[in-house]
């Protein structure tokens, strides 16, 4: 296995754990206190902007603790560049991601536009947010598996 | 045409090794990519752009045609060849 596929695997488990836990902790701590929080703007809007910096905090955290972890293990260092082939990867990828999604956004916008409560057009933007995330990384293994 | 399989093998390992069985991360560091990348070009899983097919020509000494050898699949000069490859196996 390539140490980008590597790289793919600590990417998808940082956002699982991300997402998990930013979500057990908001629901604890907000959510199970006050129902009525989630139809609160105020509150989604700051939901977003805390994760934000959350998720690349800890992302990088990871990749460093794994950086670090594959020196000792391998004896190798990770390239500090990306060629050809990682950029045509790195573009497939995204194509992907971004279908996902506009996908994710339409079934939100489709959800208001149905009369369901805002809070289900939010959760389902998150979830967008997090399957197209973690369909970047899927599709980085398969391309490198498969050549490109 | 388009649904036609093309075939492009390669001949970087032979070159590797009449090269003095220089080393894929060798190759890589010279033609600058990743090691990654040249496995994926030797295997045939990755075809390279024109700059870094270049590239990894000039550092063998070795016009492109003696890297990529390209033949569609229903090449029927091809076909020929092989035909009389099977024939002279059975001889």
């Amino acid at each position: 296995m390539g140490h980008q596929e590597k790289q793919s695997i600590v990417s998808i488990i940082g956002s699982v754990l991300v997402i998990g836990f930013y979500s057990l902790y908001v629901y604890r701590n907000y959510i199970q206190a006050d129902l009525e929080l989630l139809n609160d703007f105020q509150f989604w809007g700051k939901s977003f902007l805390y994760l934000i910096p959350v998720a690349i905090v800890v992302q990088i955290v990871i990749h460093i603790i794994f950086a670090i972890a594959n020196r000792i293990i391998t004896q190798e260092d990770l390239p500090d560049f990306t060629d050809e082939r990682d950029k045509l990867i790195e573009l497939k990828s995204i194509r992907i991601s971004h279908w996902i999604f506009i996908l994710g956004f339409m079934l939100a916008m489709g959800s208001l536009a149905m009369g369901m409560k805002p809070y289900i057009m939010f959760l389902t933007l998150i979830s967008s947010g997090f399957l197209a995330s973690l369909a970047s990384e899927v599709a980085k293994i398969i391309y490198y598996r498969k050549g490109a | 045409m388009e649904n036609e399989k093309v075939l492009i093998s390669n001949s970087i390992r032979r070159l590797r090794f009449f090269a003095g069985e220089m080393t894929q991360q060798e190759l890589a560091d010279r033609t600058g990519v990743t090691r990654q990348t040249i496995v994926a070009i030797e295997n045939g899983k990755y075809f390279p752009s024109l700059e870094l097919a270049f590239r990894i020509a000039h550092t063998f000494i070795v016009p492109l045609s003696d890297l990529f050898i390209y033949y569609p699949e229903n090449d029927p000069v091809l076909i020929k060849l092989k035909a009389k490859q099977t024939k002279k196996e059975k001889q």
